[in-house]
Order: structure tokens, then sequence, then C-alpha cells
């Protein structure tokens, strides 16, 4: 199976979709690129090259450039997807969300149960998010919180690149629209992907490390941070479980219970800010759910709650790192109730 | 005017009734405490829905606003039904989930009456998107306000649809009032002169003139539909009730909505030209109002009677396994 990148894993799953399905379209700010302008054609393909080639196989009337009005063009593929087509939009870095919410929240993710379940709204929005970029407060934040707080949208964090194409395909073919989130960290980040296409289902989450001491909930570039601290802590005698939930909503919230439940100490590993994140949220569902099982508080392990740093030294100090999820996992399992 | 056939009058006029007569009944009920919720009342404003639709076919969209109720009508939603969905009934247009500003039928283009001052423009654009890509040969069309116009949404829409040349016609309806605030104070320049500044077409006509609204309706439609790209009708016309109903209106001059109704009412004058002109008979325009009325009566007996969603409906149409 050929080594392929993350950016690669998600442009080849847009190719194949593209391929199979006419009404599937892509949009957005130089999506294509040099639209208007006297030189190259593709000249970009995405700010950082992920829809790169879609345009000289699709044309320019399934890869469509945009001006930069995020509300009118986010906008304009929830009521593409209201009437037929199965857009996948481009917002470039999710900190541009606030120049187009209401186009998402009160627009596209509200349609099918205001409408009384007579409206599909097949769209994807495809977002570049994290920090370790050194691109600052208004280029770093991870916001799916807000995303995954609004009922009606659906939330896809990936932590690889097998898991992007997998999940960008079953996102393209979802009827409901899906805000589909790509660490740009980690577009280098290469691993095994098949050729063929395939899916992986939303809301069932993804055990990448089985072990008995502790549960470690981890989200999107997370993920392979603690994998590397549950492969370190292996040796020393401390087995951790590693859930990667994929989609935040739907959440699998039974297999991080019965995996707590088990292993009766949860760590959560959330690189959004700490107030109303993810790590509070699963924290507050086991403490609601497997109380009597737990046998340590529960840790969360995110940045600080504070706008990201531009700084490379404050930056790295903001982000969760291996070393501060160990010191979570090694507290947790020092508890020997 | 010439190429309308009796039909199509019979059809406008029964529209327009319908609408008028949606509205005041809504405003009746309203005050008697029956439907919950705000409304918003389009009564006075219903040439410029009929005069648009009237050119629409079922693979045609519009997107709305939260005055929706005509634009629904005007469109083909099933009255009952609607007056089902403001009551918030089991069995309304949206299963009581939309309720007046969100009442939509996707099945007969409408694409959602809107909460959202200036949330239609850019659904609009992709539905125009959907009918060019797909070579529907539908076209797709946006009712915004005076208010609606000054949000950025609406004017990126503009440009956006321009750029795409999508088959887009804005219809910019102007009441005089963003709420209580007058038009003339909020809005810059002119209406016609931002469509020019996209670089599309733009008209201004008088919303009370069903005639008047109905050609520059066609014009722009049909160059939509023929790939000419968008436009824009700036429809300048009045309600008779306030932002919302409730509304005392101490912002509007006195008198000026009994004046209105006296001089500019768009179903007199509608009435005045086809009498005047012999193309449809008194008795015959009597005859439609009539069954509006007891349309809209069998539809609020029906409402009222209806049944009231259960707990069971709370978490269907979305994905909740909570």
């Amino acid at each position: 199976m050929a080594k392929k990148s993350f950016r690669q894993a998600v442009n080849e799953a847009l190719a194949q979709e593209m391929r199979r399905d006419p009404t599937v379209v892509v949009m957005g700010e130089d999506n294509a690129g040099g639209m208007g302008a006297p030189g190259e054609d593709d000249a970009w393909g995405g700010v950082l090259g992920v829809t790169k080639g879609l345009m000289p196989e699709f044309g320019r009337d399934r890869v469509l450039d945009t001006p930069i009005s995020e509300s009118a063009f986010i906008g304009a593929a929830a009521g593409a997807a209201a009437t037929g087509l199965r857009p996948v939009a481009e917002l470039m870095f999710v900190d541009f969300m606030g120049v187009c919410f209401d186009q998402i929240f009160n627009q596209a993710g509200k349609f099918r149960y205001m409408f009384g379940g007579k409206a599909v709204t097949p769209m994807v929005v495809r977002t570049m998010f994290g920090a370790g970029f050194r691109a600052a407060s208004q280029h770093s934040q991870c916001l799916y919180p807000i995303f995954t707080h609004t009922p009606g949208l659906k939330v896809v964090i990936p932590s690889s690149p097998y898991e992007a194409k997998g999940l960008m395909i079953q996102s393209i073919r979802d009827d409901d629209p899906v805000i589909f989130f790509e660490h740009k960290v980690m577009y280098d980040d290469e691993e095994e992907v098949p050729d063929e296409p395939y899916t992986i289902p939303f809301g069932e989450a993804n055990v990448t490390r089985e072990g008995d001491d502790v549960t470690v909930v981890a989200i999107g570039r997370m993920v392979g941070f603690a994998n590397q601290v549950a492969d370190k802590l292996e040796g020393e005698g401390i087995g951790c479980t590693v859930i990667d939930p994929r989609t935040t909503s739907p959440l699998d919230e039974d297999s991080i219970l019965e995996s707590v439940e088990e292993t009766g100490r949860l760590v959560v590993v959330d690189e959004s800010n700490p107030r109303c994140n993810l790590a509070t949220d699963i924290a507050a569902l086991a403490a609601e759910n497997v109380f009597d099982a737990l046998k340590a508080p529960i840790r969360k392990v995110t940045p600080p709650h504070t706008p990201v740093p531009f700084a490379p030294e404050l930056e790295d100090l903001y982000i969760p790192s291996p070393e501060k999820i160990e010191a979570a996992v090694r507290d947790v399992a020092g508890h020997r109730a | 005017m010439l190429q309308l056939s009796r039909d199509d009058l019979v059809h406008a006029y029964t529209q327009m009734c319908t609408i008028r007569e949606f509205e005041e009944r809504v405003h009746t009920e309203f005050a008697g405490g029956g439907i919950p919720g705000f409304v918003h009342l389009y009564a006075g404003e219903e040439a410029s829905g009929v005069g648009v639709c009237m050119h629409l076919a079922d693979k045609d969209c519009i997107g709305s606003t939260h005055r929706g109720h005509g634009h629904c009508i005007a469109k083909g939603c099933d009255p009952i039904a609607m007056m089902k969905e403001i009551y918030g009934r089991r069995d309304g247009l949206c299963g009581g989930k939309g309720g007046s500003m969100h009442i939509a039928d996707l099945s007969k283009g409408m694409m959602g009456a809107n909460g959202i001052v200036g949330g239609g423009p850019p659904l609009i654009c992709g539905a125009a998107l959907t009918a060019k890509t797909l070579k529907t040969g539908g076209v797709a069309v946006c009712f915004v306000g005076d208010g609606g116009s000054n949000q950025g949404t609406t004017l990126e829409s503009y440009n956006l649809a321009k750029v795409w040349n999508l088959p887009a016609v804005f219809v910019v309806e102007d009441n005089g009032y963003a709420e209580s605030t007058a038009a003339v104070w909020s809005v810059g320049g002119s209406q016609v002169k931002r469509a020019e500044a996209f670089g599309m077409p733009g008209v201004q006509v008088d919303g009370h003139d069903f005639f008047a609204v109905y050609e520059a309706a066609g014009e722009a439609i049909s160059r939509a539909r023929d790939g000419g790209g968008p436009s824009l009708i700036h429809v300048k016309l009045n309600r008779y009730y306030g932002h919302f109903e409730g509304d005392a209106q101490t912002y509007r001059g006195e008198g000026e909505v009994e004046e209105l109704r006296d001089s500019v009412d768009c179903l007199t004058a509608f009435r005045q030209r086809v009498t005047e002109t012999s193309l449809l008979e008194p008795a015959r325009l009597d005859e439609i109002e009539a069954e509006a009325k007891a349309l809209i009566d069998k539809a609020v007996a029906e409402s009222v009677a209806a049944p009231a969603p259960t707990e069971a409906d709370l978490l269907t149409d979305v994905y909740v396994k909570y």
C-alpha cells in the first residue's frame, strides 16, 4: 500500500467522489487559483495545495474559485446543497467562521429540523485549524466546540491521512452539513492509505491503543501525541487505551464510557481552549454516567484559556505536548484506589 | 398586460386575495391569542410576490424573509398547511418545527422564510448554482427587504451572482421601514445604482401595480433563464401592519396606513384595471374574494382543531441519539 500525505488523502477523496458523483462540486478562495489572472491556471490548488489538480480534471464549472466573500459562498453551498448539489466548500481557516457563521449555524444547520424533515443539506465545509504554524491568534484556533455545540451540524476531526480519506468520503455522502477539520500542521504527515475509495462511519470511535490502566481520549492532532505517550508508558507497566472519537458530533459516548468503566481513569486531550470545550464535555459525560467506576479525578490536558500566541516559544508552551499528556497519565495512574 | 390570459388574471387575483385574507386573519387570530410567537405580515405587498412568482415554476427557487407568508402562497405552498404551521401544529407544513419565520416547501421551490435579515441571498446564489450546474433551466429569486439590502450577505451575493453569472434575480421589497427605521435614512445611495455598481441591470417599479411588477420580473427572469446573469428589481411598496404584530407603529405618520389603503392598495388597483378594460367582470372578482375568504376560514378552523406535536416529535429530523 502506498504511503500518502494527509494532503494527498483529502485530495484523493475529493477527486474520487467527483468522479463518482457529478453533483459533487468544490468551491472556495483560490481552490484552483489564478482565476482571471494572466498566468498559470490551477496556480495554487488551495492556499496549501489540497485541491491542486482538481480543476484541470473537472473544469472550472465544478471547481469554483470564489471572491473573498465567505458569507456568500458558504451560504451558496448551503443553498446548492438544499437544491441538489453536494458542494464541498473551503473555509480557508476556521478562524474565518466569524464572517460567515450565520450561513452555517442558522441556515445550513437548521434546515432539516426547522423544515420538518423535508430538506437535506449535503454540504461539507473543509476548514483548516490548529496551532503550531506560527500563524498566531487569527489563523490558529480550533473552534470545533462551537460547531459541536450546534445541533444539525456534524463535526469531523481526522487524526491521520487514513482517517482523513475515509472520513472525507463519508462526509461528502452524508446528507447533513459536515464541518471537516484539517489540522494544518498535519498536511505532510504520511501513512499507508488505500488507493480505492472507502468510508469511515460517523459516531464510531477508533481505539488506537489498548491498555488496562488509563483511558486517554484525544482529538485530531492530539491522537498522535497520545499514542506516543501510550507506547512509552507501556514499557513502564502503565497501560493506556487511546480513543480517537473521529467525530465530536455525533460523539461515540458508548466507547468512551465502556473504556472508562474498565480502566477507572480518564485523561482527555483537547487542543481547543478549555472553557466549554470537548475535554470539559467528555469529562462531564464520564462523571455523570460512570462516576462509581472512577478511581482517580478526571484530568484534562488543554491549552491555557488564551488566544494562540505568535512567538514560537510561547506557541510551543500553548499547545498540549506529549510531555503534558504523560504527566497527566502518570498522575491519574498514581491513584491506586 | 397583453400576454396575460384570463386564466392568468384570475390566478393573479386569487393569489393576491388569498394572501390578503391570510394576513388579515393572522392579524385577527394573533390578537386573539391563538397564535404563538412572532408574525410579520405581508398585507399591502401582495402585488410584488405574486407579480414575480407568476413567472416561476416548481423547479425555480425563491428565498424569502421574515415577512414570508405572501411569498410562500405566491410560490404555491398550501395555505392550509401554512396556517397550521403558524399555529405550531403537527401536520403543519414543517411539522410545527418551523413556524411563521421558517416556513418552507422545497418541493415547491420555496427555500424558506428566513428569521435572519439578509439570510436568503447567499442561499439563492446556491440554488442558482445548482440550476446552472445541473442545467435544469431553473432560476432562483431572492426577496429581500430594504433592511436586508444593507446586509453584507446581500451585497456579497450581488457580487458572487455576477462573477459566477448565475441565473438569479434579487427583488428588493422596499416597504419604507427596516423595523422602525426609515429606508430613506438607512439606505445609502440607491438600490438601482447598487445593482449597476455590480454590473447588473437594475430597475425600480411601483409595487402597488401588479402589472408593472409582472413586466419587470418577466424581463429579469427571462434574462436569467437565458444565461444573461443576475438582475435586481427595486419594488417600492408599503406594509399595512407593523414590523411584527404588536408593533404600535408610533414611528409612522398619523393616518399613514389609512391613506395608503385608500389611495394605493394593490388589490383595488388590480380590480380597477381589469374592470375598466373589461378583462374580468366585477362579479367574477367578487367570487374570487369570497373563495379566498372561504379558504382561509377553513384554514383557521382546521388549524385550531389540529393536534399539536408530541414529545416523540422533539427528537426527529435531526441526528441526535442522546
